[in-house]
């Protein structure tokens, strides 16, 4: 009996019948990968070792606004080794640096991208404006020790608060009055003012830095004069080709982008940037592979970051706690050369069945490098405002958090005003009590404790949009069974090959051991950026319309040598048993060997693309977490502890239970970062960091995670896709730092609005 | 691993034999460094590279993975770029070169070591097992089993890293409590958020009692 979402799609009536899941078990799978990972053989973009390879260092400016005077790298280029100090002054002209308002990122952000080694014009601290390239890495470092930059400053602006007045609508706003920056207005505007209970606070989200283990890397290998490799850290492969087929002025299928492996990178591999175009003029200009790896303090300014975003939120409710009014409104910093946005927020216009909402969202160009979108992006920094304040509004009013929540749940979008096509929050908010343990939580802050700790429980909930793009994956499938697919799709970590791998095998009964899923080559066909939570949505579809079609050619392959049975039979009828092909129902069968062996085939293959359909434009989609925390707060010393963690997730189906439950404890782990240590603080005399690497920038680690409890769901939205999987990896993060700041409040009665929650603010 | 065998000093000859070659290359690259004229006209031949790398270097002895090695390497090279960049062995992972992230975790006479901060000239004579080491042929070592059993891990960037700091902790006592086990992990940064698989795993190679 195939699972439910191998068939075609069914009315909505039927969806939500849970009957309709056949919950079969199957044996969750190890990684695909997992043991090229823990022997080393996993090779990342800075481990492909080409003959003759050169070596890069980037230098960065020291200031932040105004010119280069002049460059004096006589001394380096007269260091042993280096072969060639490239500028503004000597750099080969790109041909294709992008005229104005063209953006090399999908979706794209407004500006002119960052044209390294372009002219003298310094925008930002530590951009990078000189390559040092030698004959190996040391010889590059010392090189670029020996440059020396002298500056014509200018006054810089990089303080958010300082600035706020000069913020602005961004322009995809006033191009599009739909766009999720443009300003919005549900119900009576005043609405706010004449509720019974009015509730009113400003919240800070610091700069947050991505941070990936693996630092930004780059091999660019000219392979001819016209013929690009780029062995590049980045989650879109076609993105890469595309953008560098441009930036050279060549055609596409002569830029090759491999990223086979891709060591984190949480949103910060959205975007080319500027190190990667200067890797490829080094080599271009050395006529060398050139191999360049950022330091992790050119990962705080060079690669984006989550960008620091006031926020000012009112919340009208009635006593009984009805929702009456929202009024939310967002600054967030972006980079005086590109418009950087995201949906911060969303989430108010969507979770929540009130009336009036009215959203009002600014950026503020900086003196700063662009952010990028960093996991859970604009979402998970709404969702800290709207879930602390829905958590402050219940304690005021006097009501439980998850009461007042249930009281204002809707079931339909209240902001595009169409059905959900599938919402499950309620089974949340019931699994996740229960396992957090609820009713040990008092209702009154500072009441319960453990020793001398205080105790404290809180939740939060989020959501994102269940993502789906085209997509599309080759198949073949030989005599032995041994089924081979190819995806330009990228995996960042999450587990793209084992979820199709699992797919696949649902899909056709063969074992997972006899399947291969190739990923991470611009070669491979078409698929989107590994981003916004839509992989699984999209690749997973074109694997299950690829291996349907595999099936149909089997079909028609035994049908056509007389097998009546095979006649009338469909994709789904049709399953592998070991080395048979059985229909369902049917004592009819034959074998792969036999069915090649009458055509005279050796394999067969087909290339299928799967694309998001209309029922997108009559439902709202979207993916559902909820978090829940309980936290030990030292009454004396302010120290947070996060004792427990429970993530609950409507995601849709799960396909791959044991990677999505890593997924979760991943993002759950971000988030208590967010909320209790991350913080890129900023010297704004300099406009440069002071938090420039893992021993400033405090990122969790072992001793600051607890055991995290995860539970899914696992109700399949066939109205999102065929495979009935709404997304994963940024409702995993959205909504957890709201539930640690509300643990905190109700362990300490202390209210924290600008995160991180650090000590000195408890005490 | 056998700590005797890590203690034994290389063959005094072999030292002796390449820090002769070493002395005759560099007495005639002193002549040509000398004669600008020649280095310039060197460079033009692309040679620039072979007399600045033999300039430069100073011979080490060391085993690595159970195999000697003879290397050449400039005495400001870390221990990590050189098994990166000239040895070949990038399953040790660089993630911050500062020793705050656990990525470049090897292990040195039996003793986890941060590579990024450790200067290859200081390895004389030690025995250095990497990541690529610790499997015997296609047998994983229990540790690496357990990390896929207990996924242990998303990207993989880190997972070298807290494999061989895993192992280490074991070996330390210092995996008696999942509380110590947390404590002591605390170098090894894993940002995809693995923290709790890797300590079951690390837990069930302790219970299996599995030792280096």
């Amino acid at each position: 009996m195939p699972l439910a979402w191998y068939s075609p799609q069914p009315e909505r009536q039927e969806i939500m019948n849970e009957a309709f899941f056949d919950k079969k078990e199957y044996k969750p799978l190890d990684r695909v990968d997992g043991r090229l990972k823990v022997t080393g053989a996993a090779k990342y973009s800075a481990e492909y070792p080409l003959p003759n390879m050169a070596f890069a260092v980037l230098v960065g400016s020291r200031i932040a606004k105004g010119t280069i005077k002049s460059i004096d790298s006589k001394a380096a280029e007269r260091a042993p080794g280096v072969l060639a100090v490239i500028s503004h002054l000597n750099a080969i002209k790109v041909p294709g640096y992008q005229p104005k308002g063209e953006h090399p990122s999908e979706p794209s952000t407004n500006g002119q991208p960052l044209r390294v080694f372009f002219d003298n014009k310094i925008v930002s601290n530590d951009q990078p404006i000189v390559a040092v390239v030698a004959t190996s890495l040391e010889k590059a470092q010392f090189g670029a020790s020996l440059v020396k930059i002298q500056y014509t400053k200018e006054q810089h602006k990089t303080d958010l608060e300082a600035n706020a007045g000069d913020a602005k609508l961004a322009a995809s706003a006033k191009k599009n009055p739909k766009s999720p920056t443009a300003d919005y207005e549900r119900g009576q505007k005043d609405a706010f003012e004449s509720a019974p209970v009015k509730f009113e606070a400003e919240y800070v989200l610091p700069t947050e830095v991505h941070n990936p283990m693996e630092l930004q890397s780059i091999i660019a290998h000219w392979e001819a004069d016209n013929k690009l490799t780029v062995y590049d850290k980045v989650q879109g492969t076609k993105m890469t080709q595309k953008n560098f087929a441009k930036e050279w002025n060549i055609p596409e299928e002569n830029v090759k982008c491999i990223a086979t492996f891709v060591g984190g990178a949480f949103g910060n591999g959205l975007h080319n940037w500027p190190h990667e175009t200067a890797a490829i003029i080094a080599a271009k200009q050395v006529k060398r592979p050139v191999k360049l790896v950022l330091t992790r303090e050119q990962m705080f300014t060079m690669v984006g970051y989550r960008p620091r975003t006031w926020q000012k939120i009112q919340v009208g409710a009635t006593k009984e706690g009805k929702l009456v009014a929202i009024n939310h409104q967002s600054i967030g910093q972006t980079s005086s050369y590109e418009e950087f946005t995201e949906s911060t927020l969303m989430q108010t216009r969507m979770m929540y069945a009130s009336p009036s909402v009215s959203t009002r969202y600014r950026i503020l160009p900086l003196n700063l490098a662009t952010p990028i979108w960093m996991r859970g992006p604009g979402e998970a920094t709404g969702a800290f405002a709207l879930e602390s304040a829905m958590d402050e509004v219940a304690h005021a009013i006097g009501m439980d958090p998850i009461d007042f929540r249930l009281a204002n749940y809707t079931e339909s979008d209240p902001d595009k005003n169409m059905p959900w096509s599938t919402k499950y929050m309620r089974e949340c908010y019931e699994e996740g009590k229960k396992r957090i343990g609820w009713e040990n939580r008092k209702l009154k802050p500072g009441e319960v404790r453990d020793g001398e700790w205080l105790v404290g429980y809180g939740m939060g909930t989020g959501t994102f949009g269940a993502n789906r793009n085209s997509a599309t994956v080759h198949a073949e499938l030989d005599k032995e069974g041994n089924l081979v697919m190819h995806c330009a799709i990228t995996d960042i970590g999450p587990g793209t090959g084992t979820a199709m791998v699992q797919i696949a095998s649902n899909t056709t009964g063969i074992p997972t051991d006899k399947i291969t899923f190739h990923l991470g080559n611009s070669e491979f066909p078409n698929a989107g950026l590994q981003g916004g939570s839509s992989t699984v949505n999209s690749v997973g579809p074109a694997v299950l319309a690829a291996c349907n079609a595999l099936k149909e050619q089997l079909i028609t392959m035994a049908a056509a040598k007389g097998n009546s049975a095979f006649t009338s039979a469909k994709p789904d009828d049709l399953m592998f048993d070991k080395s048979e092909l059985q229909l369902a129902g049917k004592s009819a069968k034959t074998t792969l060997a036999d069915l090649f062996k009458q055509n005279n085939i050796e394999k067969i293959e087909t290339t299928n693309e799967s694309k998001p359909d209309e029922n997108r434009n009559k439902y709202s989609m979207n993916a559902f977490s909820m978090h829940f925390a309980m936290v030990h707060v030292h009454p004396f010393t302010g120290q947070v502890r996060v004792k427990k963690i429970v993530c609950c997730a409507d995601a849709g189906t799960i396909v791959s239970p044991k990677t999505a439950e890593s997924q979760m404890i991943g993002g759950a782990t971000g988030g208590i970062g967010m909320a209790l240590t991350e913080d890129a603080v900023m010297d704004h005399r300099f406009g440069r960091y002071v938090t420039k690497d893992l021993g400033d920038y405090h990122v969790p680690v072992h001793a600051d995670v607890p055991d995290i409890d995860v539970y899914f769901v696992n109700k399949p939205d066939l109205l999102a896709d065929p495979v009935g999987s709404k997304g994963l990896g940024e409702i995993a993060i959205i909504g957890v730092a709201p539930a640690i700041a509300n643990a905190v409040f109700n362990a300490t009665g202390k209210r924290v609005r600008e995160l991180p929650i650090t000590p000195d603010k408890l005490i | 691993m056998d700590k005797n065998k890590s203690n034994k000093k290389p063959e005094k000859e072999d030292h002796q034999e390449s820090r002769r070659d070493f002395l005759k290359a560099s007495s005639i690259l002193t002549a040509i460094a000398v004669a600008p004229a020649t280095v310039a006209k060197a460079a033009e031949y692309n040679l620039g590279e072979k007399i600045s790398a033999a300039f430069e270097t100073t011979p080490v002895n060391l085993t690595i993975n159970g195999a000697k090695k003879q290397l050449a390497v400039e005495p400001r090279s870390t221990l990590l770029d050189v098994l990166r960049e000239q040895l070949n062995l990038t399953g040790t992972k660089k993630g911050c070169d500062y020793g705050q992230c656990g990525a470049c975790t090897v292990h040195v006479n039996g003793q986890r070591v941060l590579s990024c901060l450790s200067l290859v000239v200081m390895q004389e004579g030690k025995e250095v097992t990497t990541i690529e080491g610790i499997a015997k042929g296609d047998e994983l070592h229990p540790m690496q089993k357990a990390f896929i059993k207990h996924d242990g891990f998303q990207c993989g960037y880190c997972t070298p890293g807290q494999i061989m700091s895993g192992i280490a902790c074991i070996n330390e006592g210092h995996a008696e409590t999942k509380e110590d086990i947390k404590e002591f992990m605390s170098g090894n940064i894993c940002r995809c958020g693995a923290y709790p698989n890797i300590v079951k795993a690390i837990q069930e190679v302790k219970n299996g009692g599995q030792k280096s």
